[in-house]
């Protein structure tokens, strides 16, 4: 049964309007009858039948818009009429949505990479060394001496992103102020960290020949959003959190945990705690998305976590529904994958909100870089001992430090406050935590 | 091999007679100093004064003459590369024609035209052309232009447009003249036909050697004159521009004449036949005019050469100004390029950077 | 807000030409138009619609085919102070008019000192993929953007193509205005009021940092797609629409990949000596500290190209080899389905 379609009436012509049928269904048709007028691009043309039969169906409603070659009717021998009325077989959207640009002829379909995954070279083993001239400029200017580094570009090219790691790892060295997001190079003896400069050139940098794969790409990308997150209007938030009844509790469920060899630290209570009060505070899980607040349905924690790499954070998916016992053991897992390099990009995408720990560096409180597009990232302190005064006696009281960055525009003072107070109530009676 | 002397073709006009004493000394003056400008350019060129292209209106002078003396101030001219003679007789001093020979800041197009390229928006000489055709189109715009501008009548201006026998081949001078017959136009095609295009004779390179006869395709008068009568060569002239003022009807008209020596300057022209030759040189129109007039007793032998004394020394004092004008300034080098200044016009001289680094 | 809404509307890149043809006629006598079918016929591509009724065959002229002699007649004109606008039916058949153009209208106001200046305006629509077959379907407008004298703007959307021709109308040079057959139905934003451009400036038509593409004329619509398609996956591209050819705007060029650090070059030319060579050159001379990978270019293949809608397609650039030229510039592994 032939399907009258949208015939091409000029070379520059993608679509046609059928603006006018001229016959009805039910109509004999005969080859050459007009059954419809088009209005192409440059003039009203008639669209004639290239068939004989009955005029069965209707495929398109007059105003249509429809593209070269799509059906717009059916001429039969009268057995398969429909009426009209009737909702047509392939409905055509009505001259509502034009397309706005008629060049794209076959509209490009570029699949929607899941994951961009970087191609990852072993710098040149000749000793030749390949670098962008970008690389070169922002080498020379920070003295870094391409030489020491190994290129991820194309054969082993060093571009801006290899360049740029081995300058953070450089402040990083030179720096005895450690704070999350330039942590670049934790070693196992935090006191090795403010080495000598010349040694720190070039310390968290790989050599070419132990390179397994780095992921290079999304890392410079990762230091390009940091960069542009300090565009963002932020402010911090600091709470000090009385954790003497977390320690216990930890303590306990240690105990509890103890016969299926699993522990459970306080970073893993930190992220349990933030999930359930983020689940609490939809407005907090949220992201800036370019004129709109985009709140997430999932809460995702992640968890910064230093590599000899650089700094890499994996995340704990739907943090809010797992449990204690199940946080702490993909806690370990994800952060073992990130410290040999092994971190699927799956693994590091999708947070809704990160935390950064550096009390295992005895750091006592400190303030984090925006994670973009996360609104928060929750930096946390060691624990310390503090006086306080209970029933007349001066005591001590453990504490830990935990200062909230905020982005400005998805969060205002007053309800980042009450994020972080509901936040210090749980961590104080952890209880909570685990309902 | 040389080619074969040529017969000259019958006139298809006569020249009038009686014209005033005053009138015919006048027309042997003027082709007396194109005669003198062409012979020294010659020299000049010999001498390394002029550079490039360089053709000369030797044994024309009679065509030149008489055209320049049917054109009115007020029309179009438009001719080909051999330009020299009508630039001078269009009103331009010799001073500044030969400058630009020289390529000085002084010459009639700034030093940039050259031998080829004499313009002078202010006696409305459009432009010689180097591009053999190439004037044509162009000169058939310019009478659309008057066609819209003015109203057909005798103060009308009109545009004369000149092309050598050989330029009758290209297809923009079948195209002009399409677009002339169509639409009406007051120009006049002026084929000034020396016989040669180079070295190749009309016959060996237009199927229709009768040139004045390629009008009749485009419904246009064709009209052909000898070109070494300088009264012949004028009233054909006046009367085609007449038709095209007035009457909005396009002409074609074939001068016929001879070009005394090569092609340009730096042909020796071994290609012509001594015959050939001989016959270029008998019918040379300086000095037969020169004869005719001393004959009639229009001019005395003390007068004619006293013309000619005279003539030469005009042109020696165009080649000491030529000599001593400035070169053009190298700073203005972008100065004509484009009449709207615009953003990020380039301005780079060979190898300069085309922009700072960023 | 509501005064915004009162002075723009949307309406296709011919309706923008048309309108802006008549807006020039209407305002100074000294513009006509000429050129082949585009009386009677009104355009071959539809643009003089209604020009011949409302102003007469004096200022709407048919001319026969004969492009040597109507372009070198309109350049005649304007040596009398017309503003001619030839229209040209396809970029194709200038090469039957280039002698008056590369020879003549480019040279006249140099060779004779300023005392002549040509207001010309060559509309001519170039590009292929509608299967014209090798003789229809060329881009050629590097021919002419590499010769000084000439001016050779290429607007991509319906907004430039008014501002930009009536900018050609009234420059005072001969100007080359390339025009794209697959942009003639494009629809788009147009001010009501009367828009000049600024001949020799491009413009940043969508901001990023990662990677610069340049383009003009048809390619930025391509280019445009791609980018919002690659901002989806998290790369952030800027376009650079040239919009004028010669002068070409190095400084916004190299103002982006100074950025960005990455460019790809996206034309519909043939690759060697084409558009995208001038840019990469520019780069290489303004911003050879900032590139941190080689400039590629996305041109057509060195075919004349074929009438098979299957060869037409190969050999003409797409978004998807744009796609892939950006990920491969920036070290990312394409998708399969990129082929």
């Amino acid at each position: 049964m032939p399907d009258v379609i949208m015939p091409r009436l000029s070379d520059t012509m993608e679509e046609g309007e059928l603006s006018r049928w001229m016959k009805q269904v039910g109509d004999e048709i005969h080859k050459g009858d007009v059954l419809a007028e088009i209005e192409t691009d440059k003039a009203t043309m008639d669209l004639e039948a290239f068939d004989n039969g009955i005029l069965e169906q209707l495929l398109v409603v007059a105003g249509a818009l429809v593209p070269i070659g799509a059906p717009v009717a059916r001429i039969g021998d009268g057995s398969n009429i429909v009426a009209e009325g009737a909702a047509p077989a392939a409905p055509v959207a009505a001259p509502a949505a034009p397309v706005a640009v008629a060049a794209a002829a076959t509209p490009p379909v570029i699949p929607p990479a899941d994951a961009p995954t970087p191609d990852t070279h072993t710098a040149t083993q000749t000793g030749e060394l390949r670098t962008s001239p970008l690389a070169r400029k922002i080498g020379r200017e920070h003295g870094i001496d391409l030489h020491t580094i190994a290129g991820t570009g194309p054969q082993g090219r060093i571009t801006r992103t290899d360049v740029d790691r081995a300058i953070l790892a450089q402040e990083a060295a030179a720096s005895a102020v450690l704070t999350a997001h330039q942590a670049a190079t934790p070693t196992a003896t935090p006191a090795a960290a403010p080495a000598a400069a010349p040694a720190a050139a070039t310390p968290a940098v790989v050599s070419a020949d132990s390179v397994s794969v780095p992921v290079s790409r999304i890392r410079a990308v990762t230091a390009r959003r940091l960069t542009e997150s300090q565009a963002v209007p932020h402010f911090f938030l600091t709470s000090v959190v009385n954790v003497e009844r977390l320690v216990a509790f930890r303590a306990d469920v240690n105990e509890s945990l103890a016969a299926l060899g699993t522990k459970v630290s306080l970073n893993d209570l930190f992220v349990r705690a933030s999930a359930v009060a983020l689940r609490a505070h939809p407005e907090v899980n949220a992201s800036w998305g370019d004129g709109v607040i985009l709140r997430h349905n999932h809460v995702n924690v992640g968890v910064a976590v230093a590599t000899d790499d650089g700094l890499l954070v994996p995340v704990v998916a739907d943090a809010d529904q797992k449990s204690l016992g199940a946080i702490a053991i993909e806690t370990r897992a994800l952060a073992g994958l990130a410290r040999t390099g092994s971190l699927s990009l799956a693994q590091m995408s999708g947070g809704t909100f990160t935390i950064s720990n550096l009390g295992m560096f005895g750091i006592d409180s400190f303030t984090a870089v925006l994670n973009p597009p996360e609104a928060g990232i929750l930096a946390i302190g060691a624990a310390s001992d503090v006086p306080a005064v209970r029933d007349g006696v001066l005591v001590t009281v453990p504490t830990v430090k935990i200062t909230l960055t905020v982005d400005h525009r998805v969060l205002d003072g007053a309800v980042a406050a009450a994020f972080l107070r509901d936040l210090t109530t749980l961590l104080e009676e952890p209880l909570r935590i685990v309902l | 091999m040389a080619a074969k002397a040529r017969t000259r073709p019958e006139s298809t006009v006569e020249s009038t007679g009686g014209e005033p004493a005053d009138t015919l000394r006048d027309y042997y003056e003027q082709m007396s100093l194109v005669r003198a400008f062409e012979l020294r350019s010659s020299e000049m060129y010999a001498r390394a004064k002029i550079g490039g292209y360089c053709h000369l209106n030797l044994g024309e002078e009679a065509t030149v003459v008489g055209l320049m003396a049917a054109i009115e101030a007020r029309d179009y001219l438009f001719t080909g590369y051999r330009d020299h003679g009508y630039a001078l007789l269009r009103g331009l001093s010799p001073e500044r024609v030969m400058a630009e020979l020289f390529g000085k800041v002084t010459g009639v197009s700034g030093g940039r035209g050259g031998s080829m390229h004499l313009f002078d928006a202010e006696t409305r000489l459009f432009g010689g052309y180097g591009i053999v055709g190439g004037q044509i189109p162009p000169a058939t715009g310019a009478a659309l232009a008057l066609k819209n501008q003015e109203v057909a009548g005798p103060d009308a201006a009109a545009v004369m447009c000149l092309l050598g026998d050989g330029t009758t081949n290209i297809g923009a001078f079948h195209e002009s003249l399409n677009l002339a017959g169509l639409w009406k136009l007051p120009i006049v095609y002026v084929i000034v036909n020396n016989g040669l295009g180079m070295g190749t004779t009309v016959e060996k390179a237009s199927a229709e050697p009768d040139l004045y006869k390629r009008g009749a395709s485009y419904r246009m008068p064709g009209v052909r004159v000898d070109g070494d009568d300088v009264l012949a060569v004028r009233d054909a002239a006046r009367d085609a521009l007449q038709q095209a003022r007035e009457s909005r009807q396009p002409v074609l008209l074939e001068v016929m004449c001879y070009r005394l020596r090569g092609h340009s300057v730096v042909d020796p022209a071994r290609y012509r036949s001594s015959e050939d030759t001989t016959i270029a040189q008998q019918s040379d129109p300086v000095p037969s005019f020169r004869a005719k007039l001393i004959s009639a007793g229009v001019l005395s032998e003390t007068d004619a050469a006293a013309i000619d004394e005279a003539a030469d020394v005009r042109v020696s004092e165009a080649v000491v100004f030529a000599d001593e004008s400035p070169e053009p300034d190298v700073d203005d080098l972008f100065k004509y390029v484009y009449a709207t200044a615009v953003a990020n016009m380039p301005t780079a001289l060979a190898g300069e950077p085309v922009m700072d680094a960023l | 807000m509501n005064t915004e809404v009162a002075t723009t509307r949307t309406i296709t890149y011919r309706q923008a030409l048309n309108e802006t043809l008549r807006a020039e006629l209407e305002r100074d006598d000294k513009v006509f138009l000429i050129g082949e079918e585009i009386g009677i016929f009104e355009g071959s591509y539809k643009i003089t619609v209604g020009l011949l009724e409302d102003f007469g065959p004096d200022r709407v002229i048919d001319a026969p085919i004969a492009e040597e002699g109507f372009v070198g007649a309109a350049l005649g004109a304007a040596m009398l102070g017309m503003r001619p606008v030839v229209e040209i039916m396809t970029i194709n058949f200038s090469l039957i008019a280039i002698d008056q153009i590369v020879n003549h209208a480019a040279k006249m106001r140099s060779m004779f000192a300023g005392q002549v200046s040509i207001p010309l305006v060559i509309r001519m629509p170039g590009g292929g993929g509608q299967q014209l077959a090798a003789t229809h379907s060329q881009n050629l407008e590097v021919w002419y953007a590499h010769i000084p004298g000439l001016k050779v703007v290429a607007p991509s959307t319906p907004a430039d193509a008014k501002a930009l021709l009536t900018a050609a109308i009234r420059d005072d040079d001969p100007v080359i205005f390339l025009e794209n057959l697959s942009l003639y139905s494009a629809k788009g934003e147009v001010p009501n009021d009367e828009q000049v451009a600024e001949i020799g400036k491009a413009a940043v038509v969508k901001t990023g940092t990662d990677l610069t593409i340049v383009s003009y004329s048809r390619g930025t619509t391509t280019a445009l797609e791609v980018a919002r398609q690659l901002e989806a996956e998290g790369l952030s591209i800027e376009v650079v629409d040239l919009r004028s050819l010669r002068p070409l705007d190095r400084d916004t060029i190299c103002a982006s990949v100074k950025k960005t650090g990455h460019a790809v070059v996206f034309e519909d030319d043939w690759l060697s000596y084409g558009i995208g060579a001038e840019i990469s050159a520019t780069i290489g001379e303004g911003v050879f500290d900032f590139l941190d990978a080689p400039v590629r270019r996305v041109a057509a293949a060195e075919v004349p190209l074929p009438y098979a809608k299957s060869l037409e397609k190969a050999a003409l650039p797409s978004a998807a080899d744009l796609a892939r030229v950006v990920r491969e510039v920036l070290n990312i592994s394409s998708t399969p389905n990129d082929k």
